[in-house]
């Protein structure tokens, strides 16, 4: 396999583990205001996230890193290309962590429910946004001749890009509410639980929208799909959904977490698989960012790749740990939010 | 203002802010370091007061640091998306290395040092200080690598891409990584840090001596931040010299605009104080100075021959000279008060008595900002220096903006940014002043609450020891 490949590999398995990590406390954000009512289930929420939505976060910085070591050229027309698209996506992620770190500065309920306002309003922005960049990225987006995006910040609201922004939305819901039933009791847990079975269907459903919208407004997402390889994402991402819904069933709240999670990586293997060997398809395919034409040099991929190779599996042991050490039922005490 | 400009002003406006968090951080991780290890060591209350207090001081720092810093990381893309084109072969390294080898570790033991201090055993606790701490530092150099190599650029070759553009390749790893001003800046700027935690650490400590709020754990903070404090005033005399000798050799323009020197010559005087020459050094400025200073600090030789910004024929490539001058001049000034202080602090620290000396407490606490001022001051000294290149001597800051984003963009980006980092700083020092007036838990022997028989033992009798002593 060429390097470059093992990169775009590295790099979907990043943003992946973002999406799954960070996906279940942005999910927790959004339902937030919903899920919780009083001031002790709120405080429930932020401190079943408290000890680990920042480690999560890094999941984000360093595939961006990542992404711009191993493929420059694409970090540099993405990001600048969604220029308003990315500003307001740091607005939403900054909001939502400020939220949730002075909300329990003062005990005036005023001042918490605006930061809990903060807190929701966040996530739930960061969550469709991640959708609507990567739904604009499957459908293709239109590149000059220079190789900059000429599409501005309105071309992005495709009905494509929103439909997957919204899938995203419901994926993270579908993960937070599954977490909050496995971390909190009671009525809260309650709640959660239901809107587990809700987010199940928004999921089912929304992906059947965006396969139909597909059809007329981004036909390009099919083209791999020619190639039996690339259903087995799909397939394996429709069948565990159903586990979702079987372990819930039964009342196996640590399996439906883990379930939803498997989801998330299965959508994101198929968004893999719907890109690859593009990075960032071009309206005009030969403008097209892809493996062979924007990687870095061999030296460089493969420094990173020993870099890579012997960091991230201690990340994974320590994270591991460290949930480990967190296991349980959220317990307030005199360090939580 | 073209978007050249914007750009420019919001990448400053945004790493200026940024800066001022893993400043602290950093400071605030070798502290709790230090003071976990006598927990762990002695198993002494007083040390677990002092760390969870520290603590509490650093988990507001830390959640600013890391917003404020993801918005640095996204900037290359954004604003500077050719910067990003021609560096990203080389740039990237360091930056994704950062991610995996630094940034989650101490995010993650964060998490076990703030919510977890119960929940783990005392060893694996320390261990959680200690990699939070390692973490930190670690993340320090990987960053400060890849800003060293923009300042003086090793390990690469130029190629020309399929598409004619030009960019930068990797051939030696080890020389990009240790380019010529690496390890002189990850020195200096480390050491800086140290000095920022230990100056927050001294005033607040000194503030509650002077509230009439002392206790066994402000007495301990006080004597063991004054001494940190010290030890890193000084040592920023050592790096910035070794830093100023790196700079003089690979950057000497930046020298010249720092020190003031627009003609070459032999016998050149140290600028102490005074006005910096003009721009095309129509005016060589005025200033009071040290005869010979200057040849002898770089040459050891009184009649040393220093050059000058006229090396340049192209006043075009010079950097902005009163900016580098003041900040650099302002830098050091601010460094040698800051050492002098401390110098006065360790006397009353020989002699006992630092807590008799309410002045001194007060300089202590209105100093607290004057090592952040100072590592603003030495950063607006290597960045303006370095205009007009992005990356010296390779790519001008005006080639490496984004193409896609108008001035409009930036402009609406700025504002927010502005705005928003307005908040974020008002709620840091909202809830730092708030954690500050909860302070540090009262000691046993203090606690107002009626409490059952304390076994004497589980006093902290050395404590009382000590202070009886003064």
């Amino acid at each position: 396999m060429q390097l470059s490949t093992v990169w775009f590999l590295i790099i979907g398995i990043l943003f992946a583990g973002y999406a799954i990590l960070d996906g279940f406390d942005l999910g927790a954000g959004a339902l937030h205001l919903i899920v919780a009512r009083t001031d002790s289930e709120r405080r429930q929420v932020l401190n079943a996230i408290g000890p680990v939505w920042d480690g999560n976060e890094v999941w984000l910085i360093t595939g961006a890193g990542s992404l711009f070591a191993a493929f420059p050229l694409v970090y540099g027309t993405v990001f600048s290309g969604f220029y308003l698209a990315m500003v307001l996506l740091l607005g939403s992620l900054i909001l939502r962590a400020i939220s949730i770190e002075f909300r329990s500065k003062e005990t005036a309920r005023l001042w918490r429910l605006g930061w809990d306002i903060g807190f929701s309003l966040g996530s739930t922005l960061a969550a469709f946004l991640f959708g609507v960049v990567l739904g604009n990225l499957l459908r293709g987006i239109p590149i000059d001749a220079g190789g900059v995006y000429r599409g501005g910040f309105v071309g992005l609201l495709n009905p494509f890009s929103l439909t997957t922004g919204f899938l995203t939305l419901s994926l993270a819901i579908m993960q937070g509410s599954a977490w909050l039933a496995l971390k909190t009791e009671g009525e809260l847990q309650a709640r959660a639980r239901r809107f587990v079975l809700a987010a199940v269907l928004a999921v089912a459903m929304v992906w059947i929208g965006a396969a139909l919208v597909a059809r007329s407004d981004a036909r390009r997402v099919f083209d791999n799909f020619a190639s039996p390889l690339a259903w087995v994402g799909p397939l394996l991402t429709a069948n565990v959904l159903f586990y979702v819904f079987l372990a819930f069933r039964f009342n196996h709240n640590g399996r439906a977490f883990l379930f939803t999670s498997l989801v998330v990586a299965g959508l994101a293997a198929t968004a893999g698989a719907a890109l690859y060997p593009n990075l960032v398809p071009a309206v005009e395919a030969a403008r097209s960012l892809t493996v062979d034409n924007a990687h870095s040099s061999d030296t460089s991929l493969t420094i990173m790749l020993i870099v890579a190779l012997i960091g991230m599996p201690i990340v994974v042991a320590y994270s591991s740990f460290i949930y480990w050490k967190f296991k349980g039922k959220v317990r307030i005490d005199e360090a939580s939010y | 203002m073209d978007v050249v400009e914007l750009d420019r002003l919001q990448f400053a406006l945004t790493i200026s802010f940024h800066f001022i968090f893993p400043a602290v951080t950093i400071g605030l991780a070798a502290l709790i370091a230090i003071v976990e290890t006598l927990r762990w060591w002695t198993k002494r209350d007083l040390y677990d007061r002092l760390s969870v207090f520290l603590t509490k001081l650093f988990a507001v720092t830390f959640v600013i640091g890391v917003v404020s810093g993801i918005v640095m990381e996204f900037q290359f893309g954004t604003n500077w998306s050719r910067f990003s084109g021609f560096v990203g072969d080389i740039l990237g390294v360091p930056l994704a290395a950062e991610g995996i080898s630094a940034f989650f570790l101490e995010s993650a033991f964060v998490g076990i040092v703030l919510f977890g201090r119960d929940r783990v055993g005392s060893t694996v606790r320390w261990i959680a200080g200690l990699l939070v701490f390692g973490g930190t530092t670690l993340s320090a150099f990987w960053i400060l690598v890849a800003n060293s190599w923009m300042q003086t650029p090793a390990g690469f070759k130029l190629v020309t891409d399929a598409n004619g553009v030009q960019k930068v390749q990797l051939t030696d790893f080890f020389q990009a990584v240790f380019n010529p001003s690496t390890l002189p800046r990850f020195f200096h700027t480390v050491t800086a840090c140290y000095v920022v935690g230990a100056f927050f650490l001294m005033g607040i400590s000194a503030w509650y001596v002077l509230r009439g709020r002392g206790s066994d754990v402000t007495s301990f903070a006080l004597r063991l931040s004054v001494v940190v404090a010290f030890l890193g005033a000084g040592g920023m005399f050592a790096t910035g010299d070794l830093q100023t000798r790196e700079v003089q050799a690979n950057q000497p323009l930046k020298f010249a605009a720092m020190e003031g020197v627009c003609n070459t010559a032999k016998g050149e005087g140290l600028a102490l104080i005074g006005m910096p020459p003009s721009q095309d050094c129509s005016s060589t400025g005025t200033y009071v100075e040290i005869p010979y200073g200057l040849s002898l600090m770089s040459d050891l030789d009184p009649n040393g021959t220093i050059t000058g910004l006229d090396q340049q024929s192209d006043k075009s490539l010079w950097p902005p000279v009163a900016e580098t001058f003041m900040s650099f001049h302002l830098m050091v000034g601010l460094g040698a008060a800051m050492l002098l202080l401390m110098l006065i602090g360790v006397f009353f620290l020989w002699r006992r008595s630092i807590e008799k000396h309410r002045w001194w407490l007060w300089l202590a606490v209105i100093a607290i900002p004057a090592p952040i001022i100072a590592t603003e001051l030495g950063w607006m000294t290597a960045e303006v220096g370095r205009q007009p290149w992005i990356v010296q001597g390779l790519m001008m800051v005006s080639a490496g903006t984004s193409p896609g984003v108008s001035a409009t963009d930036v402009s609406v980006s700025l504002v927010a940014i502005l705005l928003l980092y307005a908040l974020l700083f008002f709620l840091w020092i909202y809830a730092l002043t708030k954690e500050i007036r909860r302070g540090p838990e009262p000691g046993a022997e203090v606690a107002s609450v009626p409490s059952p028989v304390v076994p004497v033992a589980a006093l902290p009798a050395t404590d009382s020891t000590d202070k009886g002593g003064r």
